[in-house]
């Protein structure tokens, strides 16, 4: 199934541009026709993996995770190549709130920072397989190409002092606008 | 179909030149490939999908969709891989084969590389044997290699390699700074460093412009064309002689044979999913170890009830690849320079003459690590999520070294390629089952070899190290597969003549890395090249229109 974000006739470049611009007004073109923001999360899911993988990757002086896009960048995989992994998010989201409410009498979403940092440290033993999954998902989306939703406006390589934009050949994408450096 | 001279099976390092040096000499050829041929708009710098780090799946095939392995694991039994899954042991599915994508390490052997066996003997349990070649039988048509292909690079720092006739075609590029760290570091150690032979324009070569430097090097196309690999020298070249027809998109299903033995073409599913025949005078099966090896054990008839070649029970077995070993480096000061492909600086030293190991391999500096390919890779006791790894990964990033390098393998008959009994690809066909182990000794080598890495790191200055050493349980073969189809005098213990011709079908070869006896301690590609262009030149020497001169 293709996402309506597809459909947006956006080349790379100028997609990365209009993230630079704001990140905000982006997500909201993003969700184009569709029925919510997401292609397989629901709102509340999106909520608890948020707060899970903002304590995977927290906000420093760079972007936390989600801020980064990386729900963008799972979402998008569990409706594409992750579709196999569905199920370990619906029901591992689902025990992570379960376990939440046990312990604190909330969902993740809504506890503070050192809760969550405590309930995520418990999903880790608790649910390991899960949590890894989460884990490496989150890596990916931070530390991987921006195309694929992750990486907003290549932030994390931006973090890590790389060049960007970097050295590129003739790929036709860069022969409608040549980078700026 | 109307009937050629050859049909080529497989357009990688191998197939690629066989099909060019038979067209030229005027055979009439078809060049069959299961893959796609992909352009510079093809190229995507993505992280997360190319040939090396396949999260996303592969960017040159095979597709993750019909295309399983099955790997047996002495633990847990039969596993079924998809081809973008490590343990499925992939090269690549598309015109140029893994050399469309390769790191394009472009290394000639030792001559010992070719003399394991009469040098340290065999270990009890190995099938460590000599090549029926030697290095000096090669060395014309590494010569060739080198120069049809296109290589830069300079050996001429370490005293170690085999007599050559004349310098590479190219110098090598620039020094980039993890090489300016390293290479004062290596002297002092009284070692021999160089520059890496790599099958990559560093000037304008072949009427193509240079490397420009980008960041994503192994595992991508060359989105400037200056990476050399078939599928932009021999096949256009192949092409161009009117004789080479190119189908791409084409599965083989068999060798077919007649009822005196010979074989007489090869079946394949068309891009449409439809069954044709190619009609031919031989068949050249350069399809890399692991699918060579399943395609004649799939060619079965009356005649060759176990697949063809195979009446001693030699095909898929030795197969082997590289056990890969060595250390990561964390510096105080910045070594990152952004300036690709990153691997440039290599030592030679240990591949031979340790006492008490059989070879050893060449150490090399890693390419650019990708930020995502780091992020298992930090110090040691760094946690692995939270904000100290964001910190690390801030703070190292640009300060880490990785050396690494090919420990040769030993050897082992066990470790092999058959037919899976149950699952079969999208065609129907069984698939390859891979399962067994190198010679245990091969680890032994590793450790020491990493511990090598480990001393040259922390002689270039790191302030800690990180060792990476592993024991896998299964044959590690990947892009280097080698060794299914072995190359031998004496039909009982191997496939394939000195000519690469099938013992027991004489208008049949294998001609890719199958036939290696051994794998050298370097990247095999130049290799497999040289033999190519060997066996190709015997080939035709012998060709008398519609077969051989008796």
């Amino acid at each position: 199934m293709q996402s309506s974000r597809d459909g947006v006739p956006l080349t790379r470049r100028q997609f990365v541009a209009a993230g630079a611009m704001g990140g905000a007004a982006l997500a909201v073109g993003c969700a184009g026709t569709k029925q919510g923001n997401w292609d397989f999360l629901n709102d509340p899911q999106a909520r608890t993996l948020a707060a899970i993988c903002d304590q995977i990757i927290p906000a420093d002086d760079f972007p936390s995770a989600s801020q980064a896009g990386v729900l963008t960048y799972i979402d998008r995989q569990l409706a594409r190549h992750y579709r196999r992994h569905r199920n370990a998010y619906r029901d591992g989201l689902e025990q992570a709130d379960a376990m939440s409410r046990k312990r604190f009498g909330q969902d993740l979403a809504a506890l503070t920072v050192p809760q969550q940092l405590e309930m995520v440290s418990s999903i880790e033993k608790e649910n390991s397989g899960f949590f890894n999954l989460v884990r490496s998902h989150t890596l990916e989306g931070y530390y991987g190409a921006p195309r694929h939703g992750g990486n907003r406006d290549a932030v994390s390589w931006k973090m890590l002092g790389m060049a960007e934009p970097p050295v590129r050949g003739r790929a036709q994408y860069d022969q409608r606008k040549s980078p700026a450096s | 179909m109307k009937r050629v001279n050859a049909v080529v099976v497989g357009a990688g390092a191998a197939g690629g030149i066989v099909a060019k040096e038979l067209s030229t000499a005027g055979l009439s050829v078809v060049l069959l490939e299961r893959g796609k041929w992909y352009t510079a708009n093809d190229c995507r710098k993505d992280d997360l999908r190319n040939q090396r780090t396949t999260l996303l799946g592969n960017a040159f095939g095979p597709e993750d969709e019909g295309n399983p392995r099955v790997v047996f694991d002495p633990k847990s039994g039969p596993r079924t891989f998809l081809p973008s899954e490590g343990g499925y042991q992939n090269n690549a599915a598309c015109v140029g084969g893994g050399t469309l994508s390769y790191g394009a390490m472009a290394w000639r052997f030792m001559p010992q590389d070719f003399r394991m066996r009469s040098i340290y003997g065999a270990p009890q349990g190995s099938s460590l044997e000599d090549w029926p070649i030697t290095y000096d039988d090669l060395e014309p048509f590494y010569d060739k290699a080198e120069y049809e292909i296109g290589i830069s690079g300079d050996y001429s720092g370490s005293p170690f390699f085999g007599p050559r006739k004349r310098p590479l075609p190219m110098p090598p590029l620039a020094p980039n700074r993890e090489f300016q760290i390293l290479e004062p570091a290596a002297k002092r150690l009284g070692l021999h460093p160089f520059h890496i032979p790599m099958a990559r324009n560093s000037v304008p070569y072949n009427g193509r412009g240079p490397c420009m430097r980008c960041r994503w090097c192994v595992g991508f196309a060359c989105e400037a064309d200056a990476k050399n690999g078939s599928q932009n020298t021999v096949i256009p070249t192949a092409l161009a002689t009117g004789n080479c027809e190119l189908r791409t998109e084409c599965m083989a299903k068999e060798i077919l044979t007649d009822d005196r033995g010979r074989a007489r073409g090869v079946a394949y599913y068309d891009a449409d999913g439809h069954l044709q025949q190619q009609d031919s005078d031989i068949v050249i099966v350069s399809a890399c170890a692991i699918e060579s090896a399943r395609l004649m054990l799939n060619s079965k008839s009356r005649l060759f009830p176990n697949g063809l070649g195979n009446q001693h029970d030699q095909v898929g077995r030795h197969l082997q690849g590289h056990h890969y070993t060595g250390a990561v480096g964390f510096f105080d000061f910045d070594t990152y320079d952004d300036v690709g492909p990153g691997a440039s600086i290599a030592v030679a030293d240990y591949n031979h003459g340790t006492p008490g190991l059989c070879g050893g391999g060449a150490l090399c500096n890693e390419f650019i690590r990708l930020p995502i390919q780091m992020i298992e890779r930090m110090p040691v006791n760094t946690p692995r999520w939270g904000l100290k790894h964001k910190q690390a990964m801030r703070n190292f990033y640009k300060r880490n070294i990785a050396v690494m390098g090919p420990t040769q393998p030993i050897p082992s008959a066990d470790a092999r390629v058959t037919l899976d009994p149950d699952v079969r690809d999208k065609w129907g066909m069984p698939v390859a089952r891979i399962s067994g182990n190198v010679h245990p000794h091969t680890f032994e080598i590793g450790v020491i070899q990493a511990q090598r890495s480990e001393a040259w790191l922390k002689e270039a200055g790191a302030v800690s190290t990180l060792l990476n050493a592993g024991k896998p349980t299964i044959v590690s073969s990947g892009q280097h597969q080698a060794g299914t189809c072995r190359m031998g005098n004496d039909p009982q213990g191997s496939v394939v003549s000195k000519a690469c011709q099938v013992h027991d079908v004489d208008n049949v070869f294998v001609i890719d890395g199958s036939v290696h006896v051994t794998n050298g301690g370097f990247n095999p590609a130049l290799t497999i090249m040289a033999i190519a262009y060997m066996a190709s030149e015997e080939l035709v020497r012998n060709w008398k229109g519609t077969g051989f001169k008796s």
